[in-house]
């Protein structure tokens, strides 16, 4: 399945994070920072849904299986979503899915969640920039090794995932 | 979770199309590179660029391509879907390809415009291209819903641009609802003196379009009434309306004011909003002069009957013609309509936000508005410019900027105060001969008459001093100062800090959204900029639509402007909700979610879920339903899932995991 | 609520009278008070315009010093000259928002072995005596009300500006609804934080003086018969010179100059060398109540 296709790679990693932004706000935004010509870093690639309420943990957790380095999630601020209330539903799911990924050993920095209204390119300019960096720092998300157990479990190490996740 | 894919029989044929887009996209992205690279990906059989892939030219070779080679999915790498994803969908319904077997990838607003390292836009871009390859492999053929329209409009706001909104579409033969919450229409344009750059009247020229709409019978007019609910969607909107009392019966009063001068109360006792706060109007009262409806109205807090119970009512005993009516109820209204025209204007800045002003400390530093009234002929000093110590000032300065142009409290230009501030310095000056300063950063005055009114202004005598005012003060250093308001402020032109003495401050405060704005755009469903203003769908090029079709702004609810601009701007919010209604139809974007009811288990999770009420459990066969009229699209229910069963057209799981396969796996 | 005292170099020179009788309203008050161990300068104004990064260093010694003192535990620092309070909170801000100026600092106070976590509360003493006693309590501690004693609360440029933490920052009213407590009359006026002129005083004589002589004359046109101040050099300026600003300016400006603090004790009924009014050039006892 993987063709990885050799494009010339920079001595430092550069992490790949997918991004999913909802049409009505932080989409809208993006485009605002690009007519506004905000430069920001090249990290994010961008996968377009209606609302943040259709993303799933699935979505999620396959995209970081397909080799995702980290995952944002982009959706109105609360009481503004265009469907009412999407975001609070992308909010309860995402709370779950954050306590599943410490489990895996998956370090919570890796995905985020931001509420970035249509007005706020200048918040998609400063959140890429910021996890960008902060995922550099950690590394490249390497499912299949065995991680390091997490500082508060005592003595059983994480699970090894090979992948299987779904 | 995964479905087959559903494309239907035949092999996927991929027309990949990348866009120079001049050098908006070729500046940064290495565009035939990306062709080369989408040339290899699966599925595609053709991969070309052109300059402007929207243009003629651009549309017709993916046509010929689509005829020619026999493609039956296209991707085109150029800008934004929200800008162009119709237009690309138009070209491949004209060719005979089903709309829905296209698939955008953003390379310019989110790659080419952002990034600053070739290589790296080049990387980006391809991965886009690839996830759009991905995907539309798996898109299949939808058809756009035709949902009849409501002829109605509702209008919520009756200043001018309201006002004038209602009036054209009335003219059109358009059944109008003009909801206002005040109680007469006229907006803040009923309160000015004269309108600038002509000095005319401005109830001069207001009266008799506010005339227009009462005697229209297109029109029905509701004042001291609020939007509550609004449902539904463009061309379908159902909307709740509050009606609250004003204990008059409408149809009976003829503004006598027989009532207002028998009040027990001889002295006013309520704040009048329309004189700004200074002066105090009786509980039953007329608005102003020329308010329309031409009726009279009780304020319910302040009068006895109505608050305590009891009165000597010798309102109800000096009405000739009955119309008092206590216990006149709340009604509420639900109206259908096609499309709402937002017009509800602004408010003023605080200035005791800005302390260092004075104002509210002071007795003699005013807003720009209450000067408004004080010299027009029906406000409070009957067009005499007397101030609060009794006195009449011999020196005046106007400050600009007051609000505005400050981050600590509006970074933006309220647009429109310069010209306002002229207007004040000139009608001031008429009024008392008094030595006028005004106290700018720069004067905008860009318009048709307005550098010519400056000049005017100029002529007349009024100083003018380049310096954002520092402070108000009642300290004397000399005794000239005595007893005046020092003016504290760099005169930046000749580099000095001057004290100037002045017996009267006034203070062009700043445009701002209205307080509640916040709660009318959830109630509408659109959004607001990061100033409060309501957000038009595009700054050049869609100013009075918004996101949510169906809803268009008019006037300075979507951005400090003058008269003139909020006229236009109404005539242009007519134009695009007469398109809407006249249309007859409105189509609905196939994103709407459905149930396979062979795999829905009906667990019901998904019930709940959806603001719109769109999913209903039918009992008799086990299984969950949407309602394809309801369903906006959001796709929440299909994410609660736990089956698979739901799933939303153009977003559907499979569709979604190729997009991200592919922009992962091979660049 | 325990609290440390953070005198600074002027309490302990030529404000010795504003030290004396904070010290003496915090045991009237009977709050449980205790100075810092080992403090240092603050460096004031001066050292911050000549090396930025070292001047925050010195200031966060008294912070960590603090932090130490209280054995690690969230503590409540007083500080009563403006400049070392100004000068505490601009540290403590400009170390939270610097990651590479928290790591200087971290380190260098490392190295002496004293821990910083940004932890210690700066406190002003009209805060403490406002917001956290209450008017009340003070009201009741009061055995000689001042009454007859016109006050112009003078509040000088440091301490509401630009961190308006626990007042207004153009109008502020803690020291004037102190006053009111202690049965004196509050002047409303419009020079509170208006500059005293500082150290020009001494470095550029005719500015610093004529700003001086400007807050004198104010306060007295409104009707103040005594100034009270919550800074030693504005405290200082306004009242030492007051004999050269009539020479040069042909008045006869003679208003006393009293720590807030001062008056405080004075309305507690305590001796008057208790809160140092003998150290005043000009003699309080002439305006009413003060005697």
């Amino acid at each position: 399945m993987s063709k990885a296709i050799h494009l010339p790679l920079a001595d430092n990693f550069e992490p790949r994070i997918v991004a999913f932004f909802c049409n009505w706000c932080t989409y809208t935004a993006s485009d605002l920072a690009g007519i506004s010509r905000m430069t920001y870093a090249p990290n994010t690639r961008v996968i377009r849904v209606m609302c943040s309420g259709r993303i799933e943990p699935q979505l999620l957790l396959a995209a970081l299986r397909e080799g995702a380095d980290g995952v944002l999630i982009g959706g109105c601020h609360p009481g503004d979503c265009h469907y009412q209330a999407g975001n609070y539903k992308c909010l309860r799911r995402f709370k779950l899915l954050k306590k599943y990924l410490d489990q895996m050993g998956i370090e919570p920095q890796r995905v985020r969640l931001e509420w970035i209204a249509a007005s706020e390119g200048d918040k998609v300019q400063k959140v890429t920039n910021e996890m960008t960096e902060q995922i550099r720092k950690l590394g490249p998300l390497k499912l299949t090794a065995i991680p390091k157990p997490p500082s508060h479990h005592q003595a059983d190490q994480a699970p090894v995932c090979q992948g299987a996740v779904s | 979770m995964i479905m087959s894919n559903t494309a239907a029989g035949d092999q996927p044929r991929i027309g990949v199309f990348v866009c120079y887009c001049g050098r908006n996209i070729a500046s940064k992205v290495d565009v035939e590179k990306v062709r080369q690279f989408a040339e290899k990906l699966p599925n595609v059989v053709v991969s070309r660029t052109y300059k402007f892939m929207c243009s003629d030219p651009g549309q017709e070779m993916i046509q010929q391509d689509i005829k020619e080679l026999k493609l039956n999915r296209i991707v085109v790498a150029s800008c934004s879907p929200l800008l162009h994803e119709p237009t690309f969908r138009r070209t491949c319904a004209a060719a005979g390809l089903n709309p829905f077997y296209f698939q955008m990838a953003n390379i310019r607003e989110q790659v080419s415009w952002v990034t600053a390292d070739t290589v790296a836009a080049t990387r980006k871009a391809s991965a886009l291209v690839a996830a759009a390859v991905s995907r539309v492999a798996c898109h299949t053929s939808l058809e756009k819903k035709r949902v009849p329209v409501h002829a109605d409009v509702m209008v919520v706001g009756a200043g001018i641009s309201g006002i004038h909104a209602a009036l054209l579409l009335a003219n059109a033969g358009k059944k109008v609802y003009l909801v206002e919450r005040e109680p007469s229409i006229g907006g803040h344009m009923a309160q000015l003196d004269k309108t600038f750059p002509t000095l005319d009247c401005s109830a001069c020229i207001l009266t008799p379009k506010m005339s227009e709409v009462k005697n229209h019978p297109n029109i029905t007019c509701w004042t001291l009434s609020e939007v509550e609910e609004v449902s539904g969607f463009a061309g379908n909107f159902k909307i709740k309306v509050r009606r609250n009392p004003r204990y008059i019966k409408q149809e009976l009063c003829v503004a006598c004011g027989q009532c207002v001068d028998v009040c027990v109360f001889k002295e006013g006792k309520v704040l009048d909003d329309f004189n700004v706060g200074l002066s105090k109007h009786k509980p039953i009262y007329m608005p102003f002069p020329q308010a329309t409806p031409a009726c009279v109205l009780i304020d319910p807090t302040a009068c006895l009957k109505l608050s305590r119970g009891k009165c000597a009512q010798r309102c109800v005993e000096a009405c000739d013609r009955k119309a008092i009516d206590f216990e006149q109820q709340v009604i509420h209204e639900e109206v259908e309509v096609g499309a709402v025209i937002i017009a509800t204007g602004y408010q003023m800045f605080d200035a005791r936000k800005t302390p260092e002003y004075g104002y509210g400390k002071y007795l003699n530093v005013y807003t720009m508005m209450e000067v408004e009234r004080l010299v027009n002929a029906a406000g409070p000093t009957q067009g005499e410019v007397i101030m609060r110590d009794g006195k009449t000032p011999k020196t005046v300065g106007i400050i600009h900027c007051v609000g505005s142009r400050d981050k600590r409290h509006h970074p933006y230009c309220s647009s429109v105060c310069c010209m306002a501030a002229l207007k004040t310095a000139h009608l001031v000056r008429e009024h008392t001969g008094a030595l006028v300063f005004n106290f700018y950063i720069d004067m905008r005055t860009p318009l048709k008459g307005y550098e010519e009114f400056y000049d005017r202004v100029l002529q007349e005598g009024v100083q003018f001093v380049r310096g954002r005012v520092a402070e108000v003060t009642d300290w004397a250093v000399t005794p000239a100062e005595d007893g005046k308001l020092v003016i504290r402020v760099e005169d930046t032109l000749i580099g000095v800090a001057r004290r100037i003495p002045v017996d009267m401050v006034i203070l062009a405060t700043a445009m701002e959204a209205h307080h509640d704005a916040a709660e009318l755009q959830r109630r509408f469903n659109i959004s607001c900029s990061k100033e409060g203003w309501f957000l038009e769908r595009h700054p050049k090029l869609a100013p009075v639509s918004t996101f949510s079709d169906g809803i268009f702004l008019a006037g300075v609810c979507q951005g400090p402007k003058d008269i003139p601009g909020s006229v236009a701007q109404a005539g242009a919010a007519a134009a695009e909700a007469l398109m809407l209604v006249d249309k007859g139809f409105v189509e609905i974007e196939p994103n709407s979610a459905w149930i396979d009811d062979e795999v829905c288990s009906g667990c019901k999770t998904c019930v709940p879920l959806c603001p719109f009420h769109a999913i209903t459990y039918n009992a008799q066969d086990h299984v969950s339903v949407i309602n394809e009229a309801l369903c906006k699209g959001c796709g929440t229910c299909v994410a609660s899932c736990p089956s698979g069963a739901a799933q939303q057209k153009l977003f559907t799981d499979e569709q979604i995991h190729q997009e991200i396969k592919g922009v992962l796996n091979y660049v | 609520m325990k609290y440390l005292y953070y005198p600074g170099c002027s309490l302990k020179g030529t404000g010795k009278a504003y030290d004396e009788s904070m010290v003496a309203v915090f045991q009237k008050l009977g709050m449980d008070v205790e100075e810092l161990q080992g403090w240092n300068c603050c460096g004031a104004t001066s050292y911050m315009s000549i090396d930025e990064t070292k001047a925050f260093a010195l200031i966060a010694r008294n912070l960590a010093l603090a932090e130490q003192q209280n054995g690690g535990e969230p503590v409540h620092l007083i500080s009563p000259c403006a400049a070392c309070y100004l000068g505490l909170c601009k540290a403590q801000k400009y170390i939270a928002e610097s990651e590479e100026l928290k790591t200087i600092i971290v380190d260098s106070l490392g190295s002496v072995g004293l821990k910083y976590t940004g932890n210690v509360k700066v406190r002003h003493p009209l805060d403490i005596f406002v917001n956290d006693l209450g008017l009340d309590k003070i009201a009741k501690c009061v055995s000689h009300p001042l009454k007859g004693l016109k006050v112009a609360s003078y509040y000088g440029c440091l301490i509401v500006r630009p961190y308006a933490t626990f007042d207004d920052q153009y109008n502020p009213m803690t020291m004037d609804k102190l006053m009111v407590a202690l049965g004196a009359e509050a002047v409303d006026w419009p020079l509170k934080t208006r500059c005293c002129g500082g150290t020009l005083t001494g470095t550029v004589e005719e500015a610093g003086l004529r700003l001086s002589y400007m807050l004198l004359k104010e306060a007295a046109k409104r009707g103040a018969n005594l100034v009270a101040t919550a800074c030693p050099l504005c405290q200082f300026n306004l009242e030492c010179y007051q004999s050269k600003m009539n020479h040069d300016y042909g008045d006869h400006v003679h208003l006393p100059v009293a720590f807030f603090s001062q008056v405080m004790g004075k309305a507690f009924g305590l001796d008057r060398r208790q809160i140092g009014l003998q150290r005043l050039m000009v003699p309080v006892e002439t305006s009413p109540a003060m005697a």
